[in-house]
């Protein structure tokens, strides 16, 4: 062991920790023991201050006016993606694109200047995450034209 | 080469074409009340700020003497090695000239004060900052404008530059040139600072913002302005 520890140098053996304390992996196994619940999934998405989604994404909320237009609508998202690409791109869609302006929802390393109240959170929950996906897998519609 | 050079040339004035003013992308009642100074709810401020400014200033100053002035900062302040904002000289200068205590950041008196003295400048173009000493100040503000922030990890640029056109929301973004400050925002229901604005914007995107007066908010002051060198005052504006 003492070998190994010598043998990896700290910056590798520093990444690795990282990687492993990453509150996600890779391969984006649900994030809880609980299936997610659509019904909350849905009214998570359709909150402006939790799950924000519809500052930038039009949806099939048709309750909800002022959608934003900063991103695709998620309309046929359950078309497009399996459960762990979704899980993913919530939990830390810039592991695909580190230019999106998509936030993490699931990631509480590596930001800058955050809130004092926000500091160490996640913006969603683990479940939280598990109930948008199950909601997004049931969008599947393509958008409206 | 020279052909390049006359395409650049001619793609220049282009470019300052599509800047816009978030006035350009208001509802048609919001710019009325702009345009009209007796519905403009920014002209209340204006004139307090005209009563303080002739009952306590004008023992060095003009009101024609203002004429430009807001339009030139932030600017180099001599005594600090600093630059300054426009409130931010106000507020030095009464407490150097006038031996009383500075009025803060945001109060009611400096913000008239700072809206009568911007009020003189309207229709002026924001002049480019060309004082060497403000450079490094600039970069800074640039920098900070670019940089990533919050628990929603958003730079301006993601949203001012990349996506200013699009809804967020209901809302409009806007290019954020800064070309009306003080102004009357219907959401605030009175006059605020761009510091007040920056400020929004920080909370927006869930991080911490810099203290009222903090030399990053006049970082970003300056290069705002020089991003918006050209354009013309509208001080005092509405926005929603």
């Amino acid at each position: 062991m003492g070998d190994i520890a010598r043998a990896v140098p700290r910056r590798v053996a520093l990444a690795l920790a990282l990687l492993l304390a990453t509150p996600a992996r890779a391969d984006e196994a649900p994030l809880t023991d609980v299936p997610g619940d659509a019904a909350r999934g849905r009214a998570i998405v359709a909150d402006r201050t939790r799950g924000l989604c519809l500052l930038c994404h039009a949806g099939p909320i048709p309750e909800e006016r002022f959608q934003g237009n900063l991103a695709p609508p998620l309309d046929g998202a359950g078309l497009r993606w399996s459960a762990a690409e979704l899980r993913l791109r919530l939990v830390d869609g810039k592991r695909l694109n580190p230019d999106s302006i998509m936030p993490s929802y699931y990631r509480v390393e590596g930001l800058h200047r955050v809130s004092p109240a926000q500091r160490g959170r996640t913006i969603l929950a683990a479940q939280e995450i598990e109930d948008v996906v199950a909601y997004l897998l049931t969008l599947r519609e393509e958008p409206p034209r | 080469m020279k052909r390049l050079l006359a395409l650049l040339l001619l793609a220049l004035p282009a470019s300052a074409q599509d800047r816009r003013s978030g006035f350009e992308d208001m509802a048609r009642e919001t710019q009325a009340m702009q345009r009209d100074d007796m519905q403009n709810p920014g002209m209340l401020w204006v004139a307090e700020g005209e009563d303080r400014f002739n009952r306590d200033c004008t023992a060095c100053h003009s009101e024609a003497s203002m004429r430009g002035v807001a339009a030139r900062y932030p600017a180099w302040d001599e005594a600090t090695g600093a630059p300054i904002d426009l409130a931010g000289r106000i507020s030095a200068c009464v407490e150097r000239h006038q031996r009383v205590a500075p009025p803060a950041r945001e109060s009611q008196p400096l913000l008239a004060l700072t809206a009568y003295v911007a009020h003189q400048s309207r229709g002026l173009p924001i002049s480019r900052p060309s004082d060497p000493r403000l450079a490094p100040a600039l970069e800074q503000g640039r920098a900070l404008y670019g940089e990533r922030r919050g628990q929603l990890d958003l730079s301006c640029v993601q949203c001012h530059d990349d996506n200013a056109g699009r809804r967020l929301a209901g809302s409009t973004i806007p290019q954020a040139h800064p070309t009306g400050y003080p102004l009357y925002r219907l959401e605030w229901q009175g006059v605020g600072s761009l510091q007040r604005r920056l400020r929004g914007c920080m909370t927006g995107v869930r991080s911490e913002p810099f203290a009222y007066g903090a030399a990053e908010y006049v970082a970003l002051e300056l290069f705002l302005n020089d991003r918006a060198a050209g354009m013309l005052l509208e001080t005092p504006a509405v926005r929603p």
